[in-house]
């Protein structure tokens, strides 16, 4: 369970989280919806200690991250997977290496091994075929994909997407989506999306809720229909 | 930031990307692709530059000494000059060109598109991914480099002497080895080895902190360039006072 308390967050004068509160249970998959630049990427990385927050801390199994010591925020990471918005990729390396990193960094599996469970998390995203691409001759929505795979590479507990479907078209943004849903009900990892497309949140997320001026508020039913 | 601030701010970044578990098993693919990139992929460069160092060398030495000593001081003073100073210092400063820029650029790069922050979620500690293979990289490699260069340099002087100054190839070898003091040859490599530090972690240092966009990526290269060789100049003059001095 990720419990969020209190966390608040300001650029000098700007205040971009203010005294956000929320949970996520086990199995759940939250989403926090908002438009672009209120602050919806500076939650999720907040929330992994990759920006030190002004006050309030976030709580994995009731340990803080924000209290924790390197080697302990390394611990709680890798029980994390992360899509970023923009993929961050290595373009310096090939899918399968992209995808390999982690294993290899924190696993002692044989390089058969490894080649074996990349190959079947590129069958998961629906990418075969692609391992020996590297990023810059992929389109948006495979080096999407490819960060899916990539983040579920160690088998993580939560999943965090920061914007998923943004920047795709209609038929890529079905396939993420369609994917989220499968990887939530295939592994029941308990995850964060956030967005700005309402459609990708009522299809995908358990909980949403509004991020909006710093504040976070839960989105009720009929708020959902309205804001539809 | 004022200088000293700066100072400690760089140096805790060497030691912060050097002072850490090495986890050589993942790490040493990495290092030696950084042998490669930095020493082989430098090589030509030096190999041209060198020899045109110790062309002018030659030139010089025997416009200034010609006709007023005896002709194996010019093997002697060529490479004297070119073991102590011209060989450590002008192959470092190509390495800084060529690749403290690269490596500003490609962190800075990473830095920017978030890489750098995909490693950190995945628990890759990036200052022994990125920064510790460059800086062990480069210090194996320049040392190699030098050495390369300084035999380069010597070779192309001797042959110069020989063919268009009818300074016999024995004479000069005669000043060269007759004069040559190992002092001055690990003295020169002492050097080389400070010099990839400095050149590694301005390389690194500028790329790591970048903040924006391709502009400051831009910035950062030229940042790590000057910096690597104002840091070069002055380390050529801190070893030479202790070692010569």
């Amino acid at each position: 369970m990720i419990d969020v308390k209190k966390l608040s967050k300001a650029f000098g004068s700007l205040v971009v989280l203010d005294d956000v509160s929320f949970c996520i249970d086990d199995g759940a998959l939250v989403v926090v919806l908002g438009p672009s630049g209120t602050g919806k990427s500076v939650l999720l990385k907040s929330m992994l200690a990759l920006l030190p927050v002004d006050t309030g801390e976030v709580l994995f199994d009731g340990k803080s991250i924000q209290t924790a010591g390197e080697k302990e925020i390394y611990e709680i990471r890798k029980q994390v997977g992360f899509v970023f918005q923009g993929t961050a990729l290595f373009d310096s390396m090939n899918v399968v290496d992209n995808i390999a990193l982690p294993l290899r960094e924190h696993t002692d599996l044989s390089s058969r091994a490894i080649r074996d469970r990349v190959c079947g998390l590129l069958e998961v995203v629906g990418m075969q075929g692609k391992a020996k691409l590297y990023p810059q001759s992929l389109s948006g929505g495979m080096r999407r994909l490819v960060a899916v795979a990539r983040a579920l590479a160690l088998d993580p507990k939560y999943l965090f997407y920061d914007e998923p479907t943004t920047g795709l078209d209609p038929i890529m943004t079905d396939k993420v989506v369609g994917l989220i849903k499968n990887l939530k009900k295939k592994y029941t990892n308990s995850g964060i999306v956030v967005t700005h497309d309402l459609t990708t949140a009522k299809a995908v997320g358990d909980q949403i809720y509004m991020l909006k001026k710093g504040k976070i508020s839960k989105l009720s039913r009929i708020e959902k229909e309205l804001y539809d | 930031m004022n200088l000293f601030s700066a100072i400690g701010d760089f140096s805790s970044f060497f030691f912060r990307s050097v002072f850490i578990p090495w986890q050589l098993r993942q790490s040493k693919h990495r290092i030696v692709r950084q042998v490669y990139e930095v020493g082989v992929g430098s090589l030509p460069i030096i190999v041209i530059i060198a020899a045109f160092v110790g062309l002018v060398s030659i030139v010089q030495t025997s416009y200034q000494v010609a006709g007023t000593v005896p002709r194996y001081i010019l093997g002697m003073t060529v490479g004297r000059m070119v073991l102590i100073e011209l060989g450590p210092i002008l192959t470092a400063l190509m390495v800084s060109g060529r690749c403290a820029s690269s490596m500003a650029a490609e962190i800075g790069t990473m830095r920017v598109t978030e890489q750098i922050d995909a490693l950190e979620i995945m628990a890759v500690d990036p200052y022994r991914f990125l920064n510790l293979p460059r800086i062990m990289g480069t210090l194996i490699a320049l040392p190699v480099l030098t050495v390369i260069a300084e035999f380069d340099s010597l070779i192309v002087a001797g042959s110069y002497a020989h063919f268009f100054l009818k300074v016999p190839f024995d004479v000069f070898n005669y000043g060269l080895t007759h004069f040559f003091y190992a002092k001055d040859f690990f003295g020169g490599l002492a050097k080389s080895f400070f010099f990839a530090l400095v050149i590694a972690t301005a390389g690194c240092y500028f790329g790591f902190n970048v903040r924006g966009g391709a502009r400051e990526v831009g910035r950062a290269a030229t940042y790590a360039v000057v910096t690597a060789s104002i840091l070069i100049l002055t380390l050529d003059f801190l070893v030479a006072l202790v070692i010569f001095g």
